[in-house]
């Protein structure tokens, strides 16, 4: 038996013993990895998904179990610090001795300090590893418990960089971006898409920095500042630095290999140092004089390494490597592929620009208009998969190539489907998987569904840019063999959510138990019973007082679940108008029960903290002063945000906090597939932000302007106009329309903007079913929701006055005892629960 | 953290030493949960009605630390009866504690019997 030792066990390195024991031929080798940090490889890619939960288990490539599995001995906390060529032997920092036939070096790259004054200064970090983001994150702890408003800057504003910065700005830091090159992201934008990023951000609360070299950090013993001139100093009580990587190729410098002259061990095609029985892989390789700082190459690298060591010497690694990347910021769509600048003697590039919407996009064609070369997106990244798919296989290119970045409005139209793309076509680079074997697996029967070309193929496992593509490929080569598309609910209901509402309708089914008996299998499970609670809410307004157990947790005790298992208060306060009077008996309710207390984004208050046993007590004050439920926890309406219009505003046109009223207890208690959000503005300044949400109104000269399926969130979407100049009347009507039309066909979790996304046919669909009632369904669709309207009871009155619905909110049933594993600690002048330290 | 867990291991029902008498069994909602308070220690029961059976554990949901998996959903996976934390949807085997998707510790178990009009949950101390 061989030996093969494996030094670094990250990214690459991991995927080198992955793709190594999938070969037949692995029983022949021993492989033993040692790996530097404490726990087994992680994705460091999705690293800043850390600062969210702080689950460094969800991080994890394989759990350690897997490297036993697999006969793979796993050394952590095993540092490699001698290689010696003669003996064909290595030895740890534990002072042992290994013996390899052939080794292969996966120690990756360091982030680069460069060498300024004080950068050893605490409060000073880099980004890089799980330990580093712990330091972070109690380090700003710290400072915001000193003070609220501290700063924190990121050196470098390349892709990781502005990562940081938002991670930094999530951590409560003002942030801000300190950038030596005269634009952001030098690497892979040019000037002026470089432009419209930096107003994005900006726009997002990141403050930018741009040609500013650090002469030095200053403070004394701590980082207080940074300095750029004799006046030019920066504030700041932490930094990132994100200047680049630098291999950690220390070993092969102090065994001799050969050595790039800035650093990286030499490779050739074959993955060898100048040493054949020495691997290097990933972004300590210098292959083609070059480190490449991305993951796919890596992994390119490993599966070449894999093969040439059990004898497939033809499988050499390209010398094209492809450097397209798209960052990975939440609502802040970037991408750069092939050859983002090009000199304008190979091509022609088409640019499109819109700086009031932080657009740019930019494609590169060759002279004679065959070839997509490259391009940039920014702010809407959208076709970034099918560009990139284009520019990769050589494909052929529209008539008019502009079509391929104009927006829909100015004449342009998307691609085809996926299934025009050519079998070779590489879907997954991460992964490197093909269209053909995706398409593959499911023609030729070995896989039914997405997850099982997912699990099979490892498609889209990674970073995951590609799923929506995956999920396009598997769904039309289904249609395409004549199989229906089963979107099901889960292992209990065979149907799709649209197909479980008509048979609830249909069958008149009122109990989670009789659904299970009349079409399901089993108990039911966390995915099937708040859907079809959901649907009962949706056809007779039900609440989840009826059947409590079968709803979701926030729905079960009508109030939102916090951090530490106590539960928020949200009254209803329709647009936003309250009283005086109003305003003292809530301020005397939370004052009573200690509550923690804030202005919602959905302008109304809050409070939280709230323990379970307090819970009808509290509801019962609310009530009893005349207030409601405010539906902050079920997938129903929340709000409709109102400007003072008319009623005080110079510039209004109309009563928009009237209407605003009106429509929000019109709507109220709605029980929907996700959650429902109105505006009403009155006048074209927008101040409701109606644009932004499920239904937006604005009142113009000559009525009400109706806008639907907009939403913030994760993916921001303005909403689309409906219709203009309307009255009072026809914007209730439509609206009933819509809100039916959607709630009855939407999948659940779905927002009326991603709903209005797939529906075939677009706004304009829209506009024949609601206006033209070209499906003939008005009339019902109205008289459903004005059932539904009829309907509405408080579902928190009705708990509190009623003994039965009041029991379930006790921490015990046993005991009047409270939870006694609750700690709150202060903040400010109110509470919160203790950090979570796991 | 540990010193919250250590409290909780799995009981067999061969093990029990004192069968606690908790509440009657109509203060449990059908298919549904609540929690027990035994000397220091919180435990989840849930009544499987549809199917007639009890099971019982930890309360404390070894994800955050909370304890809240009494306020969970319950039902089935491929016929294991389970329980979904409320608040991030971790599932765990209500037969041996296991966490079914992901790789958390298991959780510890209960046995639970029913006599006369009342719920029992057997501990080995
Ligand atoms: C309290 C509040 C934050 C605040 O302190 O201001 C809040 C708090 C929560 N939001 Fe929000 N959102 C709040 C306004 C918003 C807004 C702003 C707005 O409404 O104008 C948005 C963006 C606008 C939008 O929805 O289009 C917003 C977008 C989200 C999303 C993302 C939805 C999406 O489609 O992408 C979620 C996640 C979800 O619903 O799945 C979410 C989920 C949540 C949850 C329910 C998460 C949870 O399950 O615990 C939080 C519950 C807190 C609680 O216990 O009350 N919250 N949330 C705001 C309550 C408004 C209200 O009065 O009801
Ligand atoms: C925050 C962040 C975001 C990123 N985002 C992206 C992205 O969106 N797309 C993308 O393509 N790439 C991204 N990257 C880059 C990507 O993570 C790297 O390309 C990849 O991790 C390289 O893998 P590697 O195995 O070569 O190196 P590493 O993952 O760094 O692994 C090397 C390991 O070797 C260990 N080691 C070093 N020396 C020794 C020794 N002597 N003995 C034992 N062990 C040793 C190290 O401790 C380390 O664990 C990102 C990186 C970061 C930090
Ligand atoms: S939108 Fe702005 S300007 Fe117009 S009425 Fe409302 S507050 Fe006034
Ligand atoms: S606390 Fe239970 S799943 Fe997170």
């Amino acid at each position: 038996m061989k030996s093969i030792l494996v030094v670094g066990n990250g990214m690459v390195g991991y995927k080198f013993c992955e793709k190594f024991v999938a070969k037949e031929t692995s029983e022949e080798f021993k492989i033993t990895v040692f790996g530097e940090e404490p726990r087994p490889a992680y994705d460091r890619v999705h690293l800043s998904e850390f600062f969210e939960n702080s689950d460094a288990k969800a991080l994890e490539m394989a759990p350690r179990s897997w490297y036993e599995e697999h006969n793979i001995e796993l050394i952590t906390n095993g540092r490699v610090t001698d290689i010696h060529r003669g003996s064909k032997t290595i030895t740890t920092i534990s002072d042992k001795k290994y013996e390899y036939d052939y080794l292969v070096l996966a120690t990756g790259s360091s982030a680069f300090v460069p060498p300024i004054k004080g950068v050893e200064k605490k409060g000073v970090f880099v980004y890089r590893t799980i330990e580093d983001l712990e330091g972070m994150m109690s380090y700003a702890n710290e400072l915001k418990k000193k003070n609220p408003n501290a700063k924190a800057a990121v050196l470098g504003g390349g892709l990781l960089g502005l990562e940081a910065g938002k991670a930094v700005m999530d951590m409560g830091l003002e942030p801000h971006i300190v950038e030596f090159a005269p634009k952001l992201m030098p690497r892979q934008l040019d000037s002026r898409s470089s432009k419209v990023l930096q107003l994005k951000l900006e726009s997002i609360g990141l403050n930018i920095h741009l040609s500013k070299a650090t002469n030095q950090i200053l403070g004394e013993d701590a980082i207080t500042g940074m300095e750029f001139g004799e006046d030019d100093v920066l504030d700041v009580e932490m930094l990132v630095i994100s200047a680049g990587i630098r291999p950690r190729d220390e070993l092969g410098n102090t065994c001799g290999l050969a050595m790039g002259t800035r650093g990286g061990i030499v490779v050739n095609n074959k993955m060898q140092t100048s040493d054949p029985e020495i691997y290097a892989i990933g972004e300590v390789a210098l292959y083609n004089e070059m480190i490449y700082g991305l993951v796919a190459p890596g992994y390119d690298m490993a599966g070449v390494a894999v093969e040439q060591i059990i004898g497939n010497a033809e499988i050499l690694m390209p010398s094209d490597i492809d450097m397209s990347t798209k960052l990975k910021l939440i609502g802040v769509d970037v991408a750069s592929f092939g050859e983002p600048f090009m000199p304008a003697s190979k091509g022609h590039s088409i640019i499109f620009e819109n700086k009031t919407e932080y657009l740019y996009k930019r494609i590169n064609v060759s002279l004679d208009g065959k070839k997509l070369l490259g391009g940039i997106l920014v702010g809407d990244a959208a076709d970034y998969n099918m560009l990139h798919q284009v520019y990769l296989n050589g494909m052929a290119m529209p008539e008019d190539p502009a079509q391929l970045i104009l927006p829909a409005s100015e004449g342009g139209s998307s691609f085809g489907s996926a299934l025009d793309l050519p079998d070779e076509a590489q879907i997954c680079s991460c992964e490197n998987v093909s269209k053909g074997q995706i398409c593959g697996a499911i023609k030729d029967g070995s896989c039914e569904d997405l997850a099982g070309v997912i699990s099979s193929t490892k498609a889209s496992t990674s970073c995951g840019g590609c799923k929506p593509m995956v999920t396009d490929l598997v769904n039309e080569t289904l249609k395409s063999l004549g199989k229906t598309v089963k979107n099901v609910i889960c292992e209990h209901f065979e149907y799709s959510r649209q197909e479980l509402y008509g048979i609830i309708k249909a069958k008149k089914l009122t109990s989670f138990n009789e659904v299970l008996d009349t079409c399901g299998v089993g108990d039911g499970c966390e995915t099937c019973k708040p859907l079809v609670s959901s649907i009962f809410a949706s056809l007779y307004n039900d609440t989840p007082n009826k059947e409590d157990v079968a709803q979701d947790t926030n729905d079960k005790f009508l109030a939102n679940i916090q951090r530490n298992g106590t539960y928020s208060v949200v009254p209803r306060i329709a647009g936003g108008e309250i009283t005086p009077e109003n305003l003292i008996v809530l301020g005397k309710i939370g004052s009573k029960y200690n509550l923690y207390t804030k202005i919602t984004g959905g302008a109304r208050i809050d409070f939280f903290g709230a323990e379970l046993n307090d819970l009808p007590a509290i509801w019962k004050e609310l009530i009893d002063a005349g207030f409601e439920s405010g539906h902050a926890y079920g997938k129903s309406l929340r709000t409709v945000k109102s400007c003072v219009g008319s009623t005080w505003c110079r510039y209004g046109l109309d009563e928009s906090i009237s209407f605003a009223i009106e429509l929000e207890n019109r709507y109220k208690g709605l029980r929907s597939p996700h959650k429902i959000k109105g505006g009403v503005s009155g006048c074209i300044r927008e101040c409701a932000e109606a644009r932004g949400k499920d239904f937006g109104v604005i009142a113009v000269e000559g009525g009400w302007n109706l806008y639907v399926g907009g939403n913030g969130g994760a993916t921001p979407k303005h909403a689309q106009l409906l219709a203009e100049k309307i009255d009072n009347e026809t914007v209730i009507k439509y609206l009933d329309r819509y809100l039916i039309y959607y709630i009855q066909t939407a999948a659940p979790l779905m927002r009326t903007a991603a709903w209005l996304d797939k529906l075939e046919g677009g706004i304009d669909q829209l506009k024949k079913v609601v206006i033209d009632d070209s499906l003939n369904i008005a009339e019902d669709l109205e008289k459903e929701m004005q059932s539904l309207v009829n309907a509405y009871e408080c579902e928190w009155k009705q708990a509190v006055e009623n003994e039965e619905a009041k029991k379930r909110f006790t921490h015990f049933v046993n005991s009047e005892e409270r939870d006694d594993n609750l700690v709150f600690v202060p903040l400010r002048d109110q509470k919160m629960p203790e950090h979570w330290n796991n | 953290m540990n010193s919250l867990l250590s409290k909780y291991t799995s009981v067999k029902e061969e093990e029990v030493k004192v069968w606690f008498k908790a509440a009657s069994v109509d203060s449990f909602s059908k298919d549904g949960g609540a929690c027990v308070k035994y000397k220091d220690k919180q435990i989840a029961v849930f009544n499987f009605e549809r199917k007639g059976e009890w099971y019982a554990c930890q309360n404390v949901c070894p994800h955050k630390m909370e304890m809240v998996l009494s306020r969970g959903m319950i039902g089935d996976a491929n016929g294991i009866p389970k329980v979904a934390c409320p608040m991030h949807k971790k599932t765990f085997s209500l037969e041996n504690g296991e966490n079914l998707n992901g790789d958390l510790d298991a959780i510890a178990t209960y046995p639970v019997k029913i006599q006369g009009n009342f719920v029992y949950i057997g501990f080995s101390e």
